[in-house]
């Protein structure tokens, strides 16, 4: 089944043309990691599917129509971990958590028990528990992520949209972030949508890539399909190797041969 | 997995207005009452006062032990002014507690989106024009609740026309841009009409009238109605602290719930400084104060604020006309004065950031 269905997405911001023409389906279940260099549009894509901006073309979730589903309608869907989530800092991992129900109250509500058993339960998946009373200045920043993760989860939305979700961390937080994010997935059967700057990590964790470059979709496949040496090279401006380790295709940065012409002249190679 | 969630369901809540906070600001508010209904140039004692108020509500076998004199102090006089500064106090403090959640800024007061500068010009404008006998008790209130929608309107004109995304830093600017153009109008006719500059001065400092309950019940409608609207929304604004985006993708219309917010409050505020004039420092301070000591969001905060700042008020008031009675201290002057130096006692006594 299809979970998010894109159909010549197009999107503009400032007069500029960020998103041009996409065309994509992801399915239920699936973890899609969307690659591609700085500016590429990764960001703006899930903004749009999120509802966040205007666009050009058709975006449907679970077979509706983003543009005839209301504010709420749409939250309770899907959700968003923004790459950069504000955090309050006299605010309680209970308290922030919490928030994820909102799309579920209406908007005088407080929240209810059910409500803060849904809480109660993203905590307790991302190993949160005892953590309820502690003010979001107070955490790491791992222990953040994973409240920023829990709030998504506390809104049960079937689809997931992250945006970078490991780039504030270290190698091995980032690695359990997302080890996390694919055992949330198997269990509840969450859709992810990740864009992803680490190409090993999104080739590992990922299903399917979209790899993006100046707003156009310029490949899809598994991942030991769209990472190629050359592509990557032609995309991202890199030199890299892409070796297969342990099942799964990794990208190795090179040095002394640059791909472009002007960067190994300024590096005086 | 389900007896875990329903095991710790119970450590997942939001700190509400837990009941030692809310009683002590009670407790706060009405110890400021009866300070400020007790404390005058006719001493009437609490005993006195509190039996004149049994007695009024018929509770049996209640008398009066005032004079008919004291009564009609008691009554006509001190109870409203304390009435009309606890609804001025909380509706101010109410007002920039909104606003700095609405806004995402810290140094948000209620008179951030030109309502003081518009009330300002249109008290002047009525102080400066209107012949006297028409200027009496309601003219100049109407002229400075019309000056602060007129200007509060225009903001959101200007904040519209700008054709960036509606943010709130936009509106923000605009509310600027309002301000300084009402204020230089205001003074260019308070400098034309020099003679009306002590009354203009005076307005501007602020004070709560001494008029009986013919103000109380002039502001208690527009009080009633911005505080039913935003404690009714004071969940969804802890979700703005969060930035429009994320709100919106909680499920919020950012836009509409601002603008909910935004014009009661403004309404409120509008509405309080028709009747006292312009008295700083009390939206800024006490939420603040409020925030560094408890530490809680705006769901607790925001009726809070709305209790202290009534209490705040009213003891300001009762500094500011015995300090040095007969005489009557602006009312502006004394909350800079008493709040400020209280403040700075907060500042350094907590690391709790705002």
């Amino acid at each position: 089944m299809t979970a998010i269905a894109l159909r010549g997405v197009t999107v503009a911001l400032g007069g500029r043309t960020v998103v041009e023409g996409v065309d994509a389906a992801v399915a239920s279940g699936e973890w899609l990691a969307l690659i591609g260099p700085n500016g590429a549009g990764k960001t703006t894509l899930l903004r749009a599917i999120a509802g966040l901006v205007p666009f050009e073309g058709e975006i449907e979730l679970d077979g509706r129509s983003v543009r005839l589903l209301g504010r709420g309608e749409l939250a309770r869907l899907l959700a968003l971990v923004p790459q950069e989530p504000s955090t309050p800092p006299w605010m309680t991992v209970a308290e922030y958590v919490l928030l994820g129900r909102t799309p579920h109250l209406g908007i005088l509500a407080a929240e209810g028990r059910r409500d803060r058993e849904a809480a109660a339960e993203a905590l307790a998946r991302l190993d949160l528990v005892g953590y309820e009373g502690r003010r979001l200045a107070t955490l790491s920043g791992g222990e953040k992520q994973r409240a920023v993760v829990a709030r998504a989860l506390a809104q049960e939305a079937r689809i997931v949209l992250l945006d970078e979700p490991t780039a504030s961390l270290d190698i091995g937080h980032g690695q359990q972030a997302l080890e996390l994010l694919d055992a949330l997935r198997l269990e509840s059967g969450l859709t992810l949508v990740a864009a992803m700057h680490d190409l090993t990590l999104a080739a590992q964790y990922a299903d399917r890539m979209l790899l993006l470059d100046g707003g156009r979709l310029v490949a899809e496949g598994r991942p030991e399909d769209v990472l190629t040496a050359e592509r990557i090279a032609a995309r991202y401006e890199a030199a890299v190797e892409v070796v297969q380790v342990g099942g799964s295709v990794a990208v190795v940065p090179r040095r002394g041969a640059r791909a472009s012409a002007s960067d190994a002249a300024d590096a005086g190679v | 997995m389900g007896a875990v969630a329903a095991g710790s369901a119970a450590a997942v809540r939001a700190r509400g207005l837990s009941p030692l906070v809310a009683a002590g600001a009670c407790v706060f508010l009405l110890a400021a009452l009866a300070i400020g209904v007790v404390v005058g140039p006719v001493e009437l004692g609490l005993g006195g006062v509190l039996e004149s108020a049994a007695a009024r509500l018929r509770l049996p076998g209640a008398t009066t032990p005032l004079s008919p004199t004291e009564e009609a102090i008691l009554w006509e006089i001190r109870v409203p002014r304390v009435v009309l500064a606890a609804l001025v106090g909380a509706m101010l403090a109410l007002a920039g507690a909104t606003y700095q959640g609405v806004f995402r800024n810290p140094l948000a007061d209620p008179y951030l989106l030109g309502v003081a500068a518009g009330a300002g010009l249109g008290a002047t404008l009525a102080i400066a024009y209107l012949p006297d006998g028409l200027r009496g008790q309601r003219a100049l209130p109407a002229a400075a609740f019309v000056g602060g929608l007129v200007a509060v309107l225009l903001t959101y004109a200007v904040g519209r026309s700008a054709r960036r995304e509606r943010d709130a830093a936009t509106l923000v600017l605009a509310g600027v841009t309002v301000a300084a153009f009402f204020t230089a109008w205001q003074t260019f006719v308070q400098q034309q009409n020099a003679e009306t500059l002590q009354q203009v001065y005076a307005w501007i400092l602020g004070n709560i009238p001494s008029t009986g309950w013919g103000d109380v019940l002039l502001v208690l409608p527009y009080v009633a109605v911005a505080a039913a609207v935003v404690l009714a929304l004071r969940r969804v604004v802890d979700v703005l602290t969060l930035g429009d985006e994320e709100a919106a993708s909680l499920g919020v219309h950012v836009g509409r719930v601002r603008l909910a917010l935004v014009v009661a409050a403004t309404l409120g505020t509008a509405a309080a400084v028709a009747v006292t004039g312009l008295i700083g420092f009390v939206g800024i301070i006490v939420p603040h104060a409020i925030r560094l000591l408890t530490g809680v969001g705006y769901r607790a905060l925001l009726p809070l604020s709305m209790l202290v700042g009534a209490g705040f008020l009213v003891l300001a008031d009762v500094a500011a006309r015995s300090l040095l009675a007969p005489a009557e201290i602006p009312l502006g002057v004394v909350t800079a004065f008493l709040g400020a130096p209280f403040f700075a006692i907060v500042l350094r006594s907590t690391r709790v950031g705002p």
